[in-house]
């Protein structure tokens, strides 16, 4: 990935991060470089090592070789230090079910050393962010999916934080409240704070992040910005046919510069001429197919594979 | 350097406190019926057993029976009260709820958690003792004069078997677990270390294991309390609970930190 040059500020700095369940490396060698105030994306099919690498990022992890800084600060002896200046929503809700959303947000405050009176100002200000104002006195457990979401995200911003770490933000959520998650992201970054997030939506990386790294079995297999990525690497347009007995070289005929991928009972074929392809599929009478430029799932997929990993 | 994290000596911070005044928070929602239940259940136990059966038996070890039970199950109960706080609730904070997951989200470490509960568990002693002396005194069975000294007592006493309740949660895959450390430690103990009656009862053979049960040291401290009177040597009974305190401190920072940083 591209180094952050020397005299932008980092967020996070690791170099040879390494972390090993037994045999397994899980996470392997990692270098990453974040700078500040930008969006990064951590991709990577299930068992990738996001998770892990950003639990170590943490300082909740014993970290098996390597070295990570995260706001200058190493997280193998300053985790607590570092952790006051994070903001980390996870991945599975974990909110106190015992404490209303209100008394969540002071309660956890509370851990950061906050009293818990907390700053009333402060308090309506969160509740507005994730539009939860409405809310202050119902019990977590009389929350929706997407409320509790953002109840995670804004118990995330009650210290303030400079980092903010979100895994899967938008897993399980509707698409009006994905929208709305990521107004906020947007503005999150707008007021200066850096955001390492990862996702299995590549759409939402692609609208989001400033740069992606896709990881793969504990390595980076590649990073950079989105676009560049898609132009590296398929620099073609898609065309997705629904049929598996179409002849497709016979319709490629003419045109070097081709690739097909067949998935089940669907033809990949990429190609910056893919748009003949389709005419000719059309005159054939086929309309059973998709035309649409490359995105970052097509580098996705070429990168990591299309196995399943579960 | 992983295994140096992991077991490296604890580092108690007053954070502690942080997650002692959570549970305070979450037990004050629900302190009625709590109140109740730590009312409710000594009440049955001193009239059914004490009143009851101790018109049956008289005098035990120079008391009445219903003092001798009364005070013996102040010790009784802190043990109870903190041993299931600190097996069944910290459980439920630490698997399902994930409660430590959030709080370890922030400036806190494992340390401040596991010192916390402790703490608390110990807490949650302390009251359900208290309910028992209230029930006692109300009904003649126990003498108030020196029994505040036994509060911070019953407080020592919780916070001992909270530890060892602690290490047995930070490895126990299933609620089903603790159903070991109940059988084999807590009720054997109150069965046999001077609760019902005098430990010298028992076989000769058997008493001096029953003498380092932690258990006995607890209510060789209390009952003295509720009844008028000061223990005797009560240093060596101090020191013995906060060996087991402090080994049990110490293992369930270990443990904890094993299965939570991971």
């Amino acid at each position: 990935m591209a180094a952050v040059p020397g005299d932008v500020p980092v967020a996070v700095r690791t170099r040879g991060l390494t972390k090993y369940y037994g045999a397994q490396a899980v996470v392997n060698e990692l270098d990453l470089d974040i700078a500040r105030g930008t969006c990064v994306g951590l991709l990577g099919p299930n068992g990738a090592g996001k998770t892990t690498t950003i639990r170590m990022l943490t300082g909740n992890l014993p970290i098996t070789a390597g070295r990570a800084e995260v706001l200058g600060l190493d997280v193998s002896t300053r985790g607590s230090t570092v952790r006051a200046r994070l903001g980390i929503v996870p991945q599975t809700d974990n909110l106190d079910p015992d404490f209303t959303v209100e008394e969540n947000l002071r309660i956890y405050a509370s851990y950061f050393g906050h009293t818990l009176q907390f700053d009333d100002a402060r308090m309506a200000q969160l509740l507005d962010f994730v539009a939860l104002d409405g809310k202050r006195a119902h019990k977590v457990d009389a929350l929706s999916g997407g409320m509790r979401r953002r109840l995670s995200i804004a118990r995330a911003l009650v210290n303030d934080p400079d980092l903010i770490l979100l895994d899967e933000p938008t897993t399980g959520l509707d698409p009006q409240i994905r929208h709305m998650i990521w107004a906020r992201v947007r503005d999150l970054l707008r007021q200066g704070r850096t955001i390492l997030l990862t996702t299995h939506y590549i759409e939402e990386a692609e609208r989001l992040c400033d740069e992606v790294i896709i990881m793969d079995q504990g390595r980076i297999v590649t990073a950079g910005a989105p676009r560049k990525l898609v132009a590296e690497y398929i620099n073609a347009d898609v065309l997705e046919v629904g049929l598996p007995l179409v002849d497709m070289q016979e319709l490629a005929r003419e045109i070097d510069d081709v690739r097909f991928e067949h998935i089940g009972t669907t033809t990949y074929c990429y190609s910056r001429q893919a748009d003949r392809i389709a005419e000719r599929l059309k005159a054939r009478g086929i309309f059973s197919w998709l035309l649409r430029p490359a995105n970052l799932e097509d580098v996705f997929f070429v990168t990591t594979g299309r196995d399943l990993r579960d | 350097m992983a295994t140096g994290l992991i077991a490296s000596l604890p580092r108690p911070t007053l954070r502690a406190l942080t997650i002692w005044r959570r549970n305070l928070l979450v037990w004050r929602k629900l302190m009625i019926s709590s109140l109740l239940i730590n009312l409710g259940e000594p009440l049955l136990y001193l009239l059914g057993l004490g009143y009851g059966m101790g018109r049956f038996i008289g005098d035990m070890a120079g008391m009445p029976y219903l003092t001798f039970l009364a005070s013996g199950m102040i010790a009784t109960s802190a043990m109870n009260s903190a041993t299931y706080e600190g097996l069944y609730s910290v459980f439920a904070r630490m698997t399902h709820q994930r409660t430590y997951e959030a709080i370890l989200a922030t400036p806190m470490e494992v340390d401040d958690i596991v010192l916390g509960e402790i703490c608390w568990a110990a807490t949650k002693g302390t009251l359900s003792s208290a309910a028992i002396m209230l029930v006692g005194v109300a009904l003649g069975a126990l003498n108030a004069s020196h029994l505040l000294w036994s509060l911070p007592v019953t407080w020592y006493v919780g916070a001992c078997f909270a530890g060892l309740a602690l290490t047995c949660t930070a490895f126990a895959p299933s609620y089903d677990f603790f159903n070991y450390f109940i059988t084999l430690l807590l009720t054997p103990m109150m069965l046999l270390c001077g609760v019902f009656f005098p430990v010298d009862a028992l076989p000769s053979a058997i008493q001096p294991v029953i003498g380092w049960l932690p258990l006995t040291h607890a209510v060789a401290l209390i009952r003295p309390l509720a009844t008028g009177e000061w223990p005797a040597a009560p240093l060596q009974h101090v020191l013995a609970l906060g060996v087991v305190g402090v080994a049990g401190y110490w293992s369930a920072v270990v443990l904890t930190r094993r299965r939570l940083l991971r």
